[in-house]
């Protein structure tokens, strides 16, 4: 993409003119620019632009192409109190609370066991993070599903949780390690000096500043357990015991489709993921990156 | 970095008291003693992690293992029927299910397929990120109007976005097929012929995957230093030679982590052609993971013992990349 700065610049009539640098760049180049940027940009918006606008259309009209010819709440209306949707958003939103909570502060220790100590089974717990990050669902959902099975656990949401944490932490617990390698170890020391124990330091010292890689943590986490959809499938069964991935399948499928009821309660779902990762997204680089580039 | 558990000064007084004071009646400090004295808090502090793991990914492992080489099935395997127990009836089959996979051609066209689909959504949404990260990280109007945009495909939850394009695809009524219409294109089949399918899945997969490449980019470039850029500048190396001699050597570290994990994200993606086309027209577009859960969940009666066998294999197949990528670590210097 580069060479499009420079396209203009070799038909410049002096023969040996000096390169552009990075900050400069002829106008045909900024037009280039700004047309690829704002076709990406459209190509990157309009489903989800497409969906809010269908969500205000009658259920008769989800197809048409107009922009909204009949604004209505209709379709937010029906969903909110002639279908099972709050349930699944309730469940949705205990299931989410406890792993991310849970989830942040059992990636934060591991993460900083690793990052600070040398311990015995220290290598084998960091390889046992990358690998359990490559489970496929497909070699453990049958016998996790006869295990919670057996314990009574199956259309619980705390069956699910544990579920989860295994998904989130491993890739959380190496993105705080990478986020706590970035903290200077002298503050550790400072704190020990002055009579800190290891937890002490890590809880009064190191939180406080980790507060950017938690965050990130913390929204991987939530998206995680927001968006995951073959577990709750398959362990969540009756419609009020769904969560939200398995409870919109229900609006779509080979039997009914329901478009209208399935982009309002898309929208609702959507919403507040976008605003969390708008919380986010500020600290989603530097946590991201000193997760990635160290694991 | 890292620093020991117990500082050396402890250590120091330990070996002491075995040498000189380790007489003491009654007082034997084992090894295994001192061991959990030096490091019991980066134990307690790994503890919860390893427990969860241990017990839901480790059980859940060692048991599919097993049922691998069974022939359980829905109808065999122990059931609860109102207050009956039915105990288990499958029986041990040694390495039958895996002989059946294997010569059978439905896994070596899954495989194909999982590949194919692999490489080419990390690819084209690697190439394509990368691409609009180096075009954001220089000074532009609108820069940060671009950069929401352009991550919004991120902060929608992947079902939502999946269900959005398949009312987009829709071949009949679809968004898609009636701009197509406007310019006097025949409607597309999207999800019901098994290429245009194969296009659609992977064009919604690259759709959901390019923002992430893009923040990973964006942080890589950002962490390269401006010193070089102005030094190459001062040299009068022009902008394709500084992208291929600085921009991309500095990038190879986050380039290859991102690279490596999104392509297990996506070998392991189970959403995106679970909720589009089910696997369909046919089984098309189903990856091993999707068919190990049809096996299970979706065909009746469920195939539990095959499906754990597929398990199994796509587990192998992903091990090997993890051994390669270990190696890779090793050679790049990475201590642990």
């Amino acid at each position: 993409m580069e060479t499009k700065e420079t396209a203009p610049a070799t038909t410049a009539p002096e023969k040996k003119r000096r390169p552009r640098g990075r900050e400069e760049r002829g106008p045909l180049a900024s037009v280039a620019l700004h047309v690829t940027l704002l076709l990406a940009s459209a190509i990157a918006v309009l489903p989800p632009l497409w969906l809010l606008v269908t969500s205000f259309k009658p259920q008769s009209e989800a197809f048409s192409t107009d922009l909204v010819k009949d604004f209505t709440f209709g379709n937010y209306d029906h969903v909110l109190n002639d279908t099972e949707f709050p349930n699944w958003l309730l469940n949705s939103l205990v299931v989410v609370g406890l792993t991310t909570v849970i989830g942040v502060f059992i990636a934060a220790t591991t993460g900083y066991a690793v990052s600070r100590f040398k311990f015995p089974g220290m290598r084998p717990l960091m390889w046992l993070l990358l690998i359990t990050q490559m489970f496929p669902v497909a070699v453990l959902i049958v016998p996790l599903y006869n295990l919670l099975a057996s314990l009574g656990l199956l259309n619980q949401p705390v069956g699910l949780v544990v579920t989860y944490l295994t998904i989130a932490v491993p890739f959380c617990a190496w993105m705080m390690k990478g986020y706590f390698d970035t903290i200077p170890v002298e503050i550790d020391e400072a704190g020990r000096v002055d009579g800190l124990n290891p937890f002490g330091t890590f809880w009064r010292l190191i939180v406080p500043l980790a507060k950017p890689g938690l965050a990130v943590t913390g929204f991987y986490s939530f998206i995680t357990g927001w968006a995951e959809v073959a577990y709750a499938s398959a362990f969540m069964t009756g419609e009020e015991n769904l969560t939200l991935a398995g409870g919109l399948q229900t609006f779509v499928n080979q039997y009914t489709s329901d478009w209208g009821s399935l982009t309002a309660a898309a929208v609702i779902v959507a919403v507040p993921a976008a605003v969390i990762f708008g919380f986010a997204q500020r600290h989603l680089v530097s946590g991201l990156t000193a997760g990635a580039t160290k694991s | 970095m890292a620093v020991e558990t117990g500082q050396s000064v402890v250590r120091a007084a330990d070996a002491e008291s075995i040498r000189g004071r380790g007489h003491r009646p009654g007082k034997n400090p084992g090894r295994l003693r001192r061991t959990f004295a030096t490091h019991w808090y980066a134990w307690a502090m790994v503890a919860p992690v390893v427990t969860v793991i241990g017990v839901i990914v480790g059980y859940p492992l060692v048991r599919g293992m097993y049922l691998s080489t069974t022939n359980a099935n829905e109808a065999n395997v122990e059931r609860h029927i109102g207050v009956n127990d039915i105990p288990a009836t499958y029986e041990s089959v040694g390495l039958d299910n895996y002989q059946a996979i294997l010569s059978d051609g439905v896994f070596w066209d899954r495989l194909t397929w999982t590949v194919v689909w692999t490489v080419s959504c990390v690819a084209l949404s690697f190439a394509l990120g990368l691409a609009l990260a180096t075009m954001l990280n220089r000074k532009l109007a609108g820069r940060t109007f671009y950069r929401m945009a352009l991550i919004l495909p991120w902060a929608v939850p992947a079902f939502v976005s999946v269900f959005t394009w398949r009312l987009l695809f829709n071949e009949k009524k679809g968004l898609l097929n009636k701009l197509l219409a406007g310019g006097g294109i025949d409607a597309i089949p999207w999800l019901n012929d098994p290429t245009w399918a194969k296009i659609s899945v992977i064009t919604v997969n690259v759709w959901l995957g390019v923002p992430f490449m893009l923040v990973a980019m964006l942080g890589g470039l950002q962490s390269i230093p401006g010193e070089l850029y102005e030094a190459a500048e001062m040299d009068g190396a022009n902008a394709w030679q500084r992208f291929r001699h600085i921009t991309l050597p500095g990038l190879r570290t986050v380039a290859s982590t991102v690279i490596l994990i999104s392509g297990i994200w996506t070998f392991n993606m189970f959403p995106v052609i679970f909720l589009l086309t089910r696997g369909g027209p046919g089984d098309a577009t189903e990856i091993l993971v999707t068919y190990a859960y049809r096996l299970s969940f979706v065909v009746s009666p469920r195939d539990f013992a095959g499906s754990a066998a597929w398990g199994v294999l796509i587990l192998a197949l992903l091990s090997i990349i993890a051994v390669a990528y270990r190696r890779a670590l090793r050679k790049q210097g990475e201590v642990w």
